[in-house]
């Protein structure tokens, strides 16, 4: 890796309950790298990025951010979690809670500063978010809140942003609008991101690295590193085929092994 | 009969305490109010004026000041919501409602006991009703400090408390102890509410806890906003409750005028439905409508492509 690693993940294990969630979790992320965190449902992305936040204890393992384990997470992580519910009846405008992303958790009333109503003024406009600026935020639609909350995380201009599946509930337009959008801000601002995703297809043009999740393991690297055969058969424990057509890709288990925890598998028939 | 203004209304000294603390306390009321509605928790709040009957009944039976009782009896009605589970949403009714179950039984106790063993009558009037015309001077630096410590707790969580109201989630992924800035917002609420039960009742307080901040929230687009109108709606509203309760001594001489309480809470509610009829809304919403005119800018068609190589 050329660039020196902003998120350093290192042995992380996790169980809930006796069941091992995550199993010796190790990769790394470099400075303004986008990285796609790949998993199917139930596989422990959310639970990686809530032991990344600093939320949730390993059993096992660290994680160092901006090469220190121990430093503040709040001013170099900037986090939009999977589920977010917003209510159309709270007067709160998307400026307003863009706003909040600068000093949401601080004490006091808070006057901002012009420097701050610029940044904000800024972030919005990167997002694509101005035509909607003055909504109450309980009213946008899917994707238009991705923007909102992407431009709300970014604000206060961490080096890492987290985003837990923000392309589920978009349709395909917007998920290419938010991708390409999140390629940008990563290259514009020279922020890393890990994003999670239960396909990878839509985010293989934009992203750096891939971090594959599967049955709590890892594997890691560019995608041509680890989108293939020989790494993916041994992260399943049985063979699978990585098919590559158009730039797309498809990951087919075989014959007596079909499974439904396989992301970009082709649906399985019905019998 | 006179216009507006019976005599005596500006030099009588009970009305400049009741007025005085009147204004302070539905002050309070509505900013907490604002915070109540839109973190959904009027519920909690309704909760917490029964807890303050249980506090002021009690306070009343021992002879303590029933203000005293009313915020106790709240902060602690406050923590024991917590303790039962009212921070997490699905089992927030449920919290709400056992201590409200509790404590009114408690306060039907107090009550009957402050009835049989006093002998002052009006015991019941006085605490569920409020007694504004009958408060003693000298409880107005306590009232007004109080007032000032629950503006200054809100002024100072306000916007950890603001991100958490709009999502948990939100403020989480900032550090935020969600948890713990809700239950400071509950003992706020209780303060507020113990202070408007002074003036206007424990039962009646909810009235100004929640109908100025309804009211304004139906008729702004910006947090701001609504504090300052429900401020405005809630002071006017006490202001102009105790002038007419003054001046209805007058209007039968043979009676001894109607409560204070009454006409805040008629007037709040009829503030209410005139925020919600179909003209006022328009109206409004065409201000609104300005500010989100905007919004025609499709997203959409905006070239997007450059960057997926
Ligand atoms: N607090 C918890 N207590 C017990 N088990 C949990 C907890 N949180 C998550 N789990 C379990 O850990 C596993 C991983 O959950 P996680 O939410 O990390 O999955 P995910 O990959 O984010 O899934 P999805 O794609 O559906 O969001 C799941 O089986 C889940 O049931
Ligand atoms: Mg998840």
């Amino acid at each position: 890796m050329s660039r020196a690693p902003v998120l350093e993940v290192d042995g992380v294990s996790l169980s809930y309950s006796g069941r091992l969630v995550l199993d010796d979790v190790s990769f790394e992320i470099g400075e303004g790298e986008f990285t796609g965190l790949i998993g199917s449902n139930g596989v422990g992305k959310t639970t990686l990025m809530r032991v990344i936040l600093g939320s949730q204890r390993p059993n096992s393992g660290t994680v160092r951010l901006g090469g220190s384990s121990s430093a503040p997470r709040g001013s170099l992580l900037g986090y939009v979690p999977q589920k977010v519910v917003l209510d159309p009846d709270v007067p709160m405008r998307a400026r307003d809670l863009v706003a909040l992303g600068l000093d949401g958790q601080r004490f006091g009333w808070g006057r901002r500063t012009r420097q701050q109503h610029a940044a904000v003024e800024q972030v919005l406009h990167d997002v694509g978010a101005e035509g909607f600026a003055n909504s109450r935020v309980g009213t946008l639609s899917g994707g238009e809140l991705q923007r909102v909350l992407i431009a709300h995380a970014l604000v206060s201009r961490p080096k890492l942003l987290l985003m837990d599946e923000p392309l589920a509930n978009l349709d395909p337009k917007s998920v290419q609008e938010i991708v390409s959008l999140l390629h940008r801000v990563s290259r514009d601002h020279e922020v890393a991101i890990l994003l999670s995703a239960h396909e990878m297809n839509a985010l293989l043009p934009a992203i750096d690295r891939i971090v594959y999740l599967t049955a709590g393991r890892a594997a890691s690297g560019t995608t041509e590193e680890v989108v293939r055969s020989e790494v993916l058969s041994k992260l399943y424990g049985h063979h699978v085929d990585v098919l590559k057509l158009h730039g797309r890709v498809l990951v087919v288990a075989e014959p007596g092994h079909e499974r439904n925890d396989i992301p970009d598998h082709p649906p399985l028939t019905i019998s | 009969m006179h216009l507006l203004f019976e005599p005596g209304f500006f030099t009588s000294g009970p009305v400049h305490t009741a007025v005085l603390i009147g204004s302070v306390t539905a002050l309070v009321s509505a900013i907490v109010g604002v915070f109540t509605v839109i973190r959904s928790q009027s519920f909690a709040g309704h909760a917490l004026t029964d807890v303050a009957t249980t506090g002021g009944s009690g306070a009343f039976y021992f002879g303590i000041t029933p203000l005293v009782g009313f915020i106790g009896g709240g902060v602690v009605g406050a923590g024991a919501m917590d303790l039962v589970g009212v921070q997490r949403v699905r089992s927030r009714d449920l919290a709400t409602g056992i201590v409200l179950g509790a404590a009114t039984g408690l306060a039907a106790l107090f009550l009957y006991l402050d009835t049989t063993t006093s002998a002052t009558t009006g015991a019941t009037q006085q605490i569920l009703f409020g007694s504004i015309f009958t408060l003693d001077p000298s409880t107005v630096p306590l009232v007004a400090a109080l007032s000032a410590l629950t503006l200054f707790v809100i002024a100072l969580v306000y916007r950890p408390l603001l991100l958490s109201s709009v999502s948990t989630e939100l403020a989480g992924a900032r550090g935020i102890n969600a948890r713990a800035v809700g239950l400071i917002f509950m003992v706020a609420m209780a303060v507020a509410v113990g202070l408007s039960s002074i003036a206007i009742g424990s039962i009646l307080s909810t009235a100004l806890l929640i109908g100025p901040a309804a009211t304004s929230l139906r008729l702004t687009s910006s947090l701001r906003s609504s504090m300052v109108l429900a401020s405005v709606l809630a002071v006017a509203t006490t202001c102009v409750g105790i002038l007419l309760a003054y001046d209805s001594s007058y209007w039968d001489p043979s009676s001894q005028g109607l409560p204070v309480s009454f006409f805040i809470v008629a007037i709040t509610f009829l503030g209410y439905l005139f925020s919600g009829l179909p003209v006022v809304r328009r109206r409004v919403g065409r201000r609104r409508g300005d500010l989100e005119g905007a919004r025609a800018v499709d997203v959409g068609s905006r070239p997007m492509s450059e960057g997926t190589a």
